[in-house]
């Protein structure tokens, strides 16, 4: 039985790295007992897929993992035992059952959408609206990817498929927008603190730093913003459920199949 | 949520920024104000290495386990950190409440290695507290220092304000209590450390000083307060099996040395080789119930969620409950998918047996530690391995599947010959040709067997009959290696055997610090104060410091190493009594020289001195003391 698991990671846990979450996980599934499938083999390892790897630094609301199970009471149990095990920093969200026939969670990414603000002050920027409008109104926004092995010129207008701002929940001594969320009384009046929030191309094919698309802006803007200065928050991992032929179709991993 | 001491500016900066945020699984919040004592448990190494070490993670659930007192861990900061720290002023913290350490009542330091000594004075200098135990006023924590080094604290005496010399489950409690009582009546730091040092196995260096005599060696040593003890017997657990062990050990985010559940099965060792320091220290052998393994197996791997287990001790093949023990282990641990891993196992029938039950065979070597080429040098040291036993082990080893071997010896033992080192490539090619004649030619996996011969440099070590040897110089150790490497290229099978040597510098330092005095310190001082720290790590290891450090502190290594020592010189660490007696450690010094082997404990007894302690091996069934 293949079962997605939707988590959210924040505060200290952002400086753990993608291989140690795997590695996170892997004993925890162990510690909560879970009876999940082993790979054949001499060393037999855990049945377990990640979605989009999010980079060091990173929080998250919207992290997906698939795992297969042998047998399971509920998935509402799943999260219950899971959450007993999890550390400071990672609460797992949601589960649910997934039909045979889907794609595993790292082959089903098409997009994630991210939100940035900064970690202390404002943008100082007169009309920072304004600004993204006409950021992503251009035609083309260019981009030189150096990686080590080569150079190539690309247009990330192609792969960024929204663009706006907003208003984000800030804990005054903690900085950490996804804690805000998830551990905020939702009834209690917070400072919020401006934001831009993107959705941008997350297949293995075409993934788009949001990082990258914050730089070019601030280029563009005309403001200087170190990036020590920003905190980036993946809110959301989608796949792409469109027909042949239809355009885009964005919808959440865990709500693929549901 | 707890609020990280380094701002993420810098943790986006350093390499592994896990090694500096703690929140780990199973490791210990508590509320500050709730909490009498505050007590910070380091390993002066980095993080991947300190959170390897069993010791730390008993004493940390321990303390732990009193409602009273929060144990915190800390670890030296890599390089990359430690200039951060430095520029920035920020001050070492604990990984729990990423709270400065100087505000916390005790730093304990646990000393493993003597290659570790420089970081203990990173970590003093990055927690703002004065290097020298002198200069700590009221408001420093306590500095205490315990582990195996801590037999010799002599060298780094003048940085500890105490040390706990022995076992550390016993007295602590104790010790804390004082503490308290101490504060609550209003005594000074003074008064603590006199308390402290009628506490047994507490050793407080500033009461005692060295009187040396002219030629350097030590004349007497001279108590400056009159209470203080004259030695100081070590502590040890006498009921292994009812005493603390951590149910639930922290759990690294990130891949750390020893990532697994270690299962401490006995302590001591009955063998008593002349060479080993630890064969003496953890003396009697004491094991534990096989029914408190088997529950405490169970659920160290259920709190954890580790994926391998591993039994720990000095001679794992020693201990009398090992079949019952692996049976269940392998039945409990097959079910869980769960792998085990099988140190310091004699190679055997049962061992091959048990290791290609555990193991994939193509992958695993087998190791051999003969630690001396020749029979007549094997007897020196009393290393009750033969050849034939480990010809025939390495036979049913090849029959059974393995391919790779791993041997380990030691260069520059008392009464090397140039003949023990050509025994050396010797063995290493029988053992080649024990495969080449047991594996038929059709059913060699990877065509030819490796071998892999690796050499360590020997350096005598307190406690050990091998106290008096003279150790070697540096060309010394490195011509012996040399002569190794042609011993083994004149071998027939030289192609299937790989050869290994350690570094000869951090060798002959060891040596110093290992039978060191506490003159010695001085020169740690001024190597650390001119850059040196991480010594063990060969990349920032500086030769040339550490030898202008001892030249300007007027220090002449060669006295601590090559020199000859009479049978009744006073060493620094003759006021330690470690249970075991140095009238036993002489005649097996002298037994050494006429290549006389001693028979294990369990043989006959050798009347070491450690049956005082009333335990373990001493008072097994048909064991009497001679």
């Amino acid at each position: 039985m293949k079962i997605r698991i939707k988590f959210a990671k924040y505060g200290s846990m952002k400086f753990i790295g993608h291989l140690d979450m795997m590695r996170f996980f892997q004993k925890a599934i162990r510690r909560a007992g879970i009876d999940i499938r082993y790979s054949e083999g001499f060393s037999p390892h855990q049945i377990m897929s990640f979605a989009a790897p999010l980079g060091v630094g990173i929080e998250s609301l919207g992290e997906y993992l698939d795992i297969e199970v042998l047998s399971m009471t509920s998935t509402e149990e799943l999260v219950s035992a899971l959450n007993r095990t999890m550390v400071e920093g990672v609460t797992i969200l949601d589960a649910c059952i997934l039909p045979d026939t889907v794609k595993n969670a790292m082959a089903s990414v098409a997009a994630a959408s991210y939100q940035i603000h900064l970690k202390e002050g404002d943008f100082c920027l007169p009309d920072l609206a304004g600004s993204v409008v006409s950021f992503y109104a251009q035609e083309q926004i260019p981009y030189t990817k150096e990686t080590k092995k080569s150079v190539i010129e690309m247009d990330l207008k192609q792969g960024i498929y929204e663009m706006q701002v907003g208003e984000t929940q800030v804990l005054t001594d903690i900085m950490s927008a996804a804690a805000a969320v998830l551990i905020t009384d939702p009834t209690e009046e917070r400072a919020t603190v401006p934001c831009i929030r993107m959705t941008v191309d997350a297949s293995s094919s075409g993934n788009i730093k949001p990082t990258v698309v914050f730089e070019k802006f601030c280029t563009f803007a005309g403001c200087e913003i170190p990036p020590a200065a920003i905190q980036v928050t993946r809110l959301e991992t989608y796949t792409n459920q469109a027909k042949e032929g239809d355009s885009r179709k964005l919808v959440p991993l865990l709500l693929q199949e549901r | 949520m707890r609020k990280l001491a380094l701002c993420d500016d810098i943790l986006m900066q350093v390499e592994k920024p896990a090694r500096y945020i703690g929140g780990e699984v199973n490791s210990v919040m508590k509320d500050k104000d709730r909490v009498a004592v505050r007590f910070a448990m380091c390993f002066p190494d980095v993080y991947e290495i300190g959170m390897s070490h069993l010791g730390i993670q008993i004493l940390y659930s321990m303390f732990n386990s009193w409602e009273d007192v929060w144990c915190e861990r800390v670890y030296s900061p890599w390089t990359d950190l430690d200039q951060i720290m430095r520029r920035d002023h920020i001050p070492l913290f604990g990984l729990e409440s990423q709270e400065p350490i100087r505000e916390m009542d005790f730093l304990g330091i646990t000393l493993q290695y003597e290659m570790c000594y420089t970081n203990i004075l990173q970590v003093l200098e990055l927690a703002q507290i004065p290097l020298l135990a002198k200069d700590r006023d009221a408001s420093m924590p306590i500095v205490i220092g315990g582990g195996p080094c801590a037999y010799n604290p002599e060298p780094i005496a003048d940085f500890f304000d105490l040390f706990y010399i022995g076992e550390g489950e016993t007295q602590y409690r104790p010790l804390l209590d004082w503490y308290l009582e101490n504060k609550r009546n209003g005594g000074s730091r003074q008064d603590f450390l006199k308390g402290a040092s009628q506490i047994p196995g507490i050793y407080v260096p500033q009461f005692y000083e060295e009187i040396y005599q002219e030629d350097g060696t030590i004349k007497e040593r001279r108590k400056l307060y009159d209470k203080a003890p004259d030695t100081i017997l070590k502590e040890i657990v006498t009921d292994v099996s009812h005493t603390h062990y951590p149910d639930r050990p922290v759990v690294p985010f990130i891949k750390v040395t020893q990532d697994r559940v270690v299962l401490e099965i006995q302590r001591g060792c009955i063998r008593g080789c002349r060479f080993c320091q630890a064969g003496q220290l953890y003396r009697p052998v004491r094991e534990r119930d096989a029914s408190m393994l088997k529950t405490y197996a169970a659920q160290m791997l259920a709190n954890t969620g580790h994926e391998e287990i591993s039994l720990s001790s000095l001679s794992s093949s020693d201990y009398s409950r090992l079949n019952e023990l692996l049976d269940f282990l392998i039945e409990d641990c097959d079910k869980k998918h769960i792998n085990i891993s099988l140190p310091s196992l004699r190679i055997d029938a049962f061992s091959l047996d048990v290791m290609g039950k555990v193991q994939d065979i193509k992958k695993s070597s087998l190791t051999f530690a003969p630690e001396a080429g020749s029979q007549r040098l094997r007897d020196v040291i009393n290393k009750g391995l033969t050849e034939e036993v480990i010809l025939k082990g390495a036979t049913l080893a090849f029959e059974g599947g393995w391919t790779r071997v791993k041997l380990y010896f030691m260069l520059g033992l008392p009464t090397e010959t140039e003949e023990d080192i050509r025994g050396i490539g010797d063995l290493s090619n029988k053992i080649a040709a024990a495969f080449y004649e047991t594996v038929p030619k059709e059913k060699r996996v990877n065509g030819r067997v490796q071998i892999v011969t690796s050499t360590s440099f020997f350096i005598p070590k307190p406690f050990t009959p091998f106290q008096w040897a003279t150790m070697c110089t540096k060309d010394e150790f490195l011509e012996k290696a040399h002569q190794t490497k042609q011993g083994i290229m004149e071998q027939l099978n030289q192609k299937s055997i790989k050869y290994n040597w350690h570094e000869a510098d951090v060798s002959v330092l060891e040596g110093v610090f290992a039978r060191g005095d506490r003159r010695v310190g001085q020169a740690i001082l001024t190597a650390y104060q001119r850059g040196c720290m991480f010594d063990s790590w060969s990349e920032s290891f500086h030769n040339d410091i550490w030898l202008d450090s001892f030249a300007d502190c007027g220090l002449d290594i060669g006295f601590y190493t090559t020199r000859k020592r009479e049978d009744d010189e006073i060493f620094p660490w003759d006021f330690i009594d470690c249970g075991v007696t140095r009238d036993f450690l002489l005649r097996e010094w002298k037994k050494a020289q006429q290549s006389v082997v001693s028979p294990n404990c369990r043989s006959k007894c050798q009347g070491c001195g450690a049956r005082r302690f009333g335990s373990g091996v001493c008072y097994e069934e048909g064991n009497q003391e001679t």
